[in-house]
């Protein structure tokens, strides 16, 4: 197994009198894709959040790209550029259009020139299949292409790695398969992924690793094959009994 | 309108009657009009109306200038006030808010009067005594002469509007969802970056329509400035009623002048609030 690229060590995240994340322990190796599953409130995508620093742990260790996470903002957004990541409600910039919304954080973060930005941008809506869309506000889009816009707008940060919390959730069932086959293609160009998703199909053709948590801990981390074939724990038999009905 | 004279009954009673069109015409705005013609036409035949006119003109411009001027730096008081509102240091949000409270409390005539012979003259002193302190001849032997009664007056509007308009910026950024901030720090964007490109230009359009109420707000809010002396179109008015006699007429024209210049600035408020709301949200 090559060297991890994210390293996680006894991470505990307290809300309140709420444990989200218990002593979890998950290294990503670099260039595979880690499926994080578990039922609602599993802490799945608190662990998520804690890799680019958008939940301070409570305690805990995190290396990023051998960078251990700091509580210095200057290397925390060192990091954050480093690590792109997607969201369940999008989180498109309204007021800009698709193109802008991709050009924003490489000119103002990667210092990039307009002309350098652009040309990455419209690279990236090739990329995702709606290269049409350059010029629309996230208004005027519908919610998959929404989504890959908001995929190509990490991905033209030319990231190491890419968090994905629940990309599909909040999509018509009908928009689901465009953002999977991005996130598929992005799978076999070797990206390192790490995804909170409830999408059984995509775990079991694109992981290597499937990751089950249920109330803030692991209970049980394998290969795909395995996980769903022959899982090991009765929480996960439950889980799988209740997702595939 | 073009409904044919045999219209079904069921058509005739969709379609209001005329008593209820009439009752719901903007009967106020007519007689508005009216009201606006008349005095127009005074003005334009009646000489002692056109000399009070006249004379009422020449403070349009000191009226416009101390409410541009004030409300630019209101605006950028209520900016920077209403960042330090949202922020999460202690310290600066205590601050912020100290300023807020004690100034949308006070009265804006006596704060006018309290920045204008208090707040200048102390300020002015303390000047006196750092330059005195730093042997800098530059900053010694000023008076409060020196601060002229219009920029006190324009410090007094800005001061005091500043503290409404940062808690419209307050409520314009922290009306921004969550998920705006996080994509902006996911993709390692800094606070000051977030802000200026991501959050506030979305919470501005917002809170537009807010700041072009309180622009025309200011504008009638202006005239408390007479009691410091200064030329508006007020203080104009009563030296010129009081020296004349004319009163109802002068007092006629001013209300005028501040209706057609509120008026015609609504209307572009509103334009520019239908330009910026048009597609993108």
């Amino acid at each position: 197994m090559s060297d991890p690229i994210i390293s996680i060590r006894r991470l505990v995240k307290q809300f309140g009198a709420l444990r989200a994340v218990d002593n979890v322990d998950l290294d990503v190796p670099k260039g595979s894709v880690t499926v994080i599953l578990g039922p609602s409130g599993s802490g799945k995508s608190t662990v998520l959040r804690c890799i680019n620093h958008l939940e301070v742990p409570t305690s805990g260790e995190i290396i990023v790209d051998g960078r251990k996470m700091s509580h210095n903002s200057k290397d925390i957004n060192a990091i954050r550029a480093e690590v792109g990541m997607v969201f369940q409600q999008f989180n498109l910039f309204p007021h800009l259009t698709a193109l802008q919304n991709i050009m924003l954080a490489q000119k103002t973060v990667r210092k990039r020139s307009e002309e350098e930005a652009r040309d990455m941008a419209v690279q990236q809506l090739k990329r995702v299949g709606i290269p049409e869309k350059a010029n629309a506000f996230p208004s005027q889009l519908s919610g998959g292409q929404q989504q890959r816009v908001a995929i190509a707008r990490a991905l033209a940060m030319q990231p190491k790695i890419m968090l994905f919390d629940e990309p599909t959730s909040a999509l018509d069932p009908e928009m689901i398969k465009e953002v999977l086959d991005v996130m598929l293609e992005l799978a076999g160009s070797g990206m390192t992924m790490v995804c909170v998703t409830h999408e059984m199909g995509f775990a079991r053709n694109a992981a290597k690793d499937v990751v089950f948590m249920d109330h803030g801990k692991v209970i049980e981390r394998s290969n795909p094959e395995a996980f769903f074939n022959a899982p090991k724990e009765e929480r996960s038999r439950a889980f799988l009994k209740q997702i595939l009905r | 309108m073009s409904a044919p004279a045999s219209a079904a009954p069921s058509d005739s009673r969709l379609a209001p009657s005329l008593t209820t069109r009439l009752a719901n015409a903007p009967w106020w705005l007519l007689v508005l009009i009216l009201l606006g013609l008349v005095i127009a036409f005074q003005i334009l035949t009646n000489e002692r109306i056109a000399n009070i006119f006249r004379a009422i003109s020449e403070g349009i411009v000191v009226t416009l200038r101390t409410t541009a001027i004030s409300f630019l730096l209101a605006l950028v008081i209520g900016l920077f006030v209403g960042l330090a509102r949202t922020s999460s240091n202690k310290l600066v949000y205590n601050l912020a808010s100290f300023y807020v409270e004690v100034v949308r409390g006070i009265p804006m005539l006596v704060l006018l009067l309290y920045i204008a012979f208090v707040g200048v003259p102390l300020a002015m002193s303390a000047i006196n005594e750092i330059g005195a302190a730093i042997g800098s001849p530059l900053l010694s032997g000023v008076t409060p002469r020196d601060f002229p009664n219009e920029w006190r007056v324009v410090l007094g509007l800005a001061v005091a509007y500043g503290a409404f308009e940062s808690e419209n910026f307050r409520a314009g950024i922290q009306g921004i969802e969550r998920g705006q901030f996080e994509a902006s720090r996911a993709l390692g964007m800094n606070y000051v970056q977030t802000m200026r490109y991501v959050v506030l230009p979305q919470a501005i359009r917002r809170i537009m329509p807010t700041l072009g109420n309180d622009f025309i707000s200011m504008l009638k809010d202006s005239s408390l400035v007479s009691v410091l002396g200064v030329s508006d179109i007020t203080q104009i008015t009563k030296l010129y009623a009081s020296s004349t006699f004319l009163f109802f007429q002068s007092y006629s024209i001013l209300a005028f002048v501040y209706l057609t210049m509120t008026i015609l600035l609504s209307r572009v408020v509103r334009w520019m609030e239908l330009r910026l709301t048009r597609d993108r949200r």
